[in-house]
This record gives C-alpha cells, structure tokens and sequence, in this order.
C-alpha cells in the first residue's frame, strides 16, 4: 500500500502555476526522490505533502490521511526537514532535541540519534553557534526524534562537506533500512542515484519522468559514451551511421560517440575493417546527470552541457 | 482510507514542554530582562533620589512626584515589554522559520505565542511586584489601597500592552520593520503612560485626550485603585476595549510565515 499518495495536485501563486498536475506514489519503506531545477515545484509540492500548503486542486494522502484536514494526525507520522527554517537562537543541541522528543507520544531515544549525527560533542552549543552542517545534522535528528513512518528532507544535504554528505546517505540507508519511508528532495545526481529506489523528475511544474535512476538513465537519448582517438581520421558519416548512434562529436583529435552498447560493438568492427587503432579508447555509462539534462528544459538559452548533444 | 493505527493526536505536555523551553530561553535574555524588569524601578529610584520629589505637593493634592510615578514605573514595564520585546521575538520567530518549522511538529506553531505572551505577562508582574517594593520600603509609598481594583487594571493593561506587541508583529514582515514601528510607538506610549509628565498632573484637556489612549485609560484606573477607590468603569472599559480591539486585529493579520 502506498503511504504517500500526490493525485493530480496544483498549486497557483498570484496567476503563476508553481505545480500542475503532479502525481506520484511513494511505498512504505522506499527512499523517493523528487529531482528538479531549481523553481520546478519540488519544495512547493513537499509542502502539500507537509501540510504545511493546501493544494488548489488534487489530493494528498499520507497514509490515508488529508495533511491539511487531518494535520494533527499527520504530524505524528510524518518527520520533515525543512529548506530555510532556522531554530531560536539560543537553544542548544540538547534542548532542541529533547523539546522535539517532548511533542511525541512515542519518541525514539535521541541520544543514540545524536551520536549517530555526531552531534554529542556540541549537546550544549547553541543554535546560533553551529556550523552549517551541524545545523543540517541537527534539523536530521528532529526530523527522526519523533520516530516517523515517513519522513520528508528537503535539500538535505546542502551545506555539508562530501565527507559529512556521505555519513548523512548512509544514515538515511539505515533509516530506510528501519522500515521508514523517505521522501527525499534533491538537486545533487550523485545523491539521487545513490539513493533513491525511484525518482520523479520535476520540471516546470510538471512530472517529466518517473523511473528508478537506471531506468532514467536507460531512458536518455544517449546511455553509453565511447570517446577516442583514432590513429588516422575517420569519415564522419560512417560514424553517424552506426547504429544507435545520436551523437558524434570532436574536439581535437578526440571523438565523442553517445549511443548504445550496440554503437560501441560497431564501432569496434568499423574500427577494425579500416585497421584504425583507438588511443585511449574510453567507454562509460550515461550518468543521472545526463538523464536529468535531456529530460529537464534549461531556464535560460541551451548551456554548452546541452549543445554537444544536439550537433547529432 | 483512513489509518486507523494512527495515534491519537498531541503528546500530553508538549505545550507545557514549548513553555519551560521558552522560559529557559528568556532568561538568556539579559537586555529585554534589563528593560522590562529593572529599567522601570531603576528610574523610580533615581527620581526618588531627588529630594523635591519626596515633598507632598499642594498642586498634587498633597501627593508626592514619586507617588504618581510608581503607576508610571509599572507601565512603562508594560510598554517595553508589549512594544520593544514582544514584537522583536515574535517576528524573529517568524522570519526565520520557527513558526513554520513548529507546524509540521504536533505542536501547533500557537502553543510558541502562547508561551512567549505568558513570559512577558509574568515578566511584567515581577516589574510590577518589584515597582511596588521599591517604592514601598525606599520612599514609603503606600501599597495599592484597592488591591482587588488594581490587580484588575494590572491585568488589563498586561493584556493590552501584549495585544500592542502582538499587532506591532502581526503589522511588520520583518524584524527590521518591527523595530522600526515599535520605536515609533514607543515614544506615544510612553507619553500617554506619563513618563514625562504623571497623567494626573496633565491639563485638563490634554488628560482627557490621553484618557482615550490604552496606557492613558491605564494610568487613571492604577491610580485610582492605588488611592483606595475603585477605578472608574470607563477607565477599566477602555483599556479592555483596547485590549480587545487590538487583540483582534492581531489575530485578523498575523502570519505563521
């Protein structure tokens, strides 16, 4: 049974469509992620699922229950972290966490939250005086303190250093791994593709894509990329009629082929009928980030990220 | 389809959990703990230390300049905690998302309102408490007279002094523009509370004006219960009616975010 169900939900700010028509599923104990540019309607549709908005039109259930009409209810099993919500300057680590305990009929033991947050050595630092990546480890533990059965981290995170962004995935594993359902809000690839078992791709408003990451990556015009440099030139054409072939590109003496398995196979025998070697002959799979390019549509005039594609 | 395994709303003592924080937290507060609670008694000390003050004065109907400022020293606690604290935290709270952060918590964002107007309210009292004493056992003002009559007027004006600071908040986006309006209210409040001039020694016509005004209405009604009479209804009145009038328009435009 899904414990997050988004139906088709709008949201209009002073005439500005900010979400329409959004619609996905999360299951119980699977780590979802929302992925989007920047203003795509991903923070705005967490809201929804918060409580926090109520939608214009569609519906929202978080294990059955209207976050709006049946807020309080949806408090106790829902943790969020939020993008941009400060704590009051003075508190400390130790009172924030046990304030947060203190809301909930049944609150896990913070202390073991603490120490799995690194958060023990600063219990009695104030608010004001964290870094930001202990303020990012502590809104975490907030969010969990309550013992959820789903909990919502939006841009969790930003602001930690790639050390403290690795312990923060494997945390949200465990999480997951305890049976808990993860809403997870992102721009970062990496994060998506390491994380979540689906993704909903969100763009202008609007679901792009929704797939498991290998799904979307599957998806792109361009899953594999095979670049070299050839011992002699080849002819242009006969790259461009290999098979699966959508993109060939040079710089230099090097060459760009994005295509499929089967572009690399056929490029290894043409290759090889023109008796041609291929220096440094590299193969790599798409990443997240080349399925999010094709699929999100850049705010502004196509970035050079874009234009290589679009030579094919 | 409804959960029924969802558990029934609301964690027994959270509210009383946000109140003992919020509590913790204000007396981490030297400045506004300073200017509520000290500041008032402090000026009734040093106006108190100037002898022609202690003098009964026939143009004040025998009273002394230190008798009429301790209703004074009492509302001016009301105003700096209504106009100058209130509203910074509130907004503070507001601007940088602690409402908000509250409302996905069991804990309604209003339980944190609740709290801070109940500090300050108790904040005033011991300003209150402490005006009487000092007044009392340095300079040998007699203690209200009518103390069910003054409490009364006391709560009254606590009440509208908060609803003051709640619609200085509710008014201003920022904690920028909060303090900027409180400043601006500051000095009229202070004016009709009679810092600069006691009410009761105001001209006629301008005591009638002041009269009008919530600390104005206050100052007649603390002053007439401190002197044994029951305050005037319409002195009570006013300052419930602004007390409420106020309170409304709070409620009408305050924002969680």
């Amino acid at each position: 049974m899904p414990v997050i169900e988004v139906n088709g939900l709008t949201k209009t700010y002073g005439g500005r469509t900010v979400v329409d028509g959004v619609s996905f599923t999360v299951e119980e104990g699977e780590i979802f992620g929302i992925l989007g540019p920047n203003g795509a309607g991903k923070t705005t549709t967490v809201e929804c699922v918060e409580g926090l908005r109520s939608p214009d039109a569609g519906t929202v259930r978080v294990a059955g229950l209207d976050p709006v009409a049946d807020h309080d209810r949806v408090t106790l099993l829902l943790g969020a972290q939020l993008q941009e919500s400060e704590l009051q300057a003075k508190i400390t680590v130790r009172e924030a966490l046990e304030l947060y305990s203190a809301f909930h009929p049944r609150p896990a033991d913070w202390r073991p939250l603490a120490e799995r947050l690194g958060l023990v050595e600063r219990l009695d630092t104030r608010f004001a005086k964290l870094s930001g990546g202990q303020k990012q480890r502590l809104f975490i533990a907030l969010a969990l303190v309550g013992d959820p059965r789903v909990v919502v981290l939006d841009e969790l995170t930003t602001g930690l250093d790639p050390r403290a962004r690795r312990d923060t995935w494997r945390l949200i594993e465990d999480v997951r791994d305890s049976g808990v359902t993860v809403l997870l809000v992102t721009h970062f690839m990496e994060e998506a593709q390491r994380l979540c078992d689906r993704v909903a791709v969100i763009d202008k408003g609007r679901v792009a894509a929704l797939d498991t990451p290998a799904g979307l990556i599957g998806r792109t015009a361009a899953s594999t990329i095979v670049s070299f440099t050839p011992s002699r030139p080849l002819d242009e054409h006969e790259l461009a009629a290999l098979p699966d072939v959508n993109s060939v590109t040079r710089k230099g003496d090097r060459v760009h082929l994005g295509g499929s398995d089967e572009t690399v196979n056929a490029l290894l025998s043409l290759l090889a009928r023109h008796r041609v070697t291929a220096g440094q002959l590299r193969v790599t799979d798409a990443t997240l980030d080349d399925a999010f390019l094709d699929l999100t549509t850049p705010a502004t005039a196509p970035t050079t990220a874009t234009t290589d594609r679009e030579e094919a | 389809m409804a959960d029924t395994t969802a558990p029934a709303p609301a964690a027994p003592g959270a509210s009383a959990a946000v109140l003992r924080t919020e509590a913790r937290l204000f007396l981490r507060e030297p400045a506004a703990l300073f200017w509520i609670v000290a500041f008032p008694s402090l000026l009734l000390t040093v106006l108190g230390l100037v002898p022609p003050f202690r003098e009964p004065s026939e143009d004040l109907g025998g009273l002394r300049v230190i008798d009429l400022y301790v209703p004074v020293a009492v509302l001016l606690s009301t105003v700096v905690a209504g106009v100058q604290v209130l509203p910074n935290t509130l907004t503070g709270y507001r601007e940088r998302g602690i409402l908000r952060r509250l409302s996905t918590t069991p804990v309604r964002p209003r339980a944190l309102l609740t709290a801070q107007l109940a500090l300050h309210g108790a904040t005033v009292l011991v300003s209150v408490v402490l005006a009487l004493a000092v007044g009392r056992l340095a300079f040998g003002v007699a203690l209200p007279e009518q103390p069910l009559g003054y409490l009364l007027a006391l709560v009254l004006t606590a009440f509208a002094g908060l609803a003051l600071g709640a619609t200085v908040s509710a008014l201003s986006r920022t904690v920028k523009i909060a303090q900027t309006i409180g400043t601006i209210v500051f000095f009229p409040a202070m004016f009709t509370a009679g810092v600069w001039v006691p009410v009761q020694t105001m001209p006629d016509l301008l005591r009638r004006i002041v009269e009008l005004s919530p600390f104005g209405a206050a100052s007649q009604a603390l002053d007439r219960a401190a002197a044994g009479e029951w305050p005037a209804w319409t002195h009570l009145g006013l300052t419930g009616l602004w007390a409420l009038l106020l309170t409304c328009v709070a409620i009408r435009w305050f924002r969680w975010e």
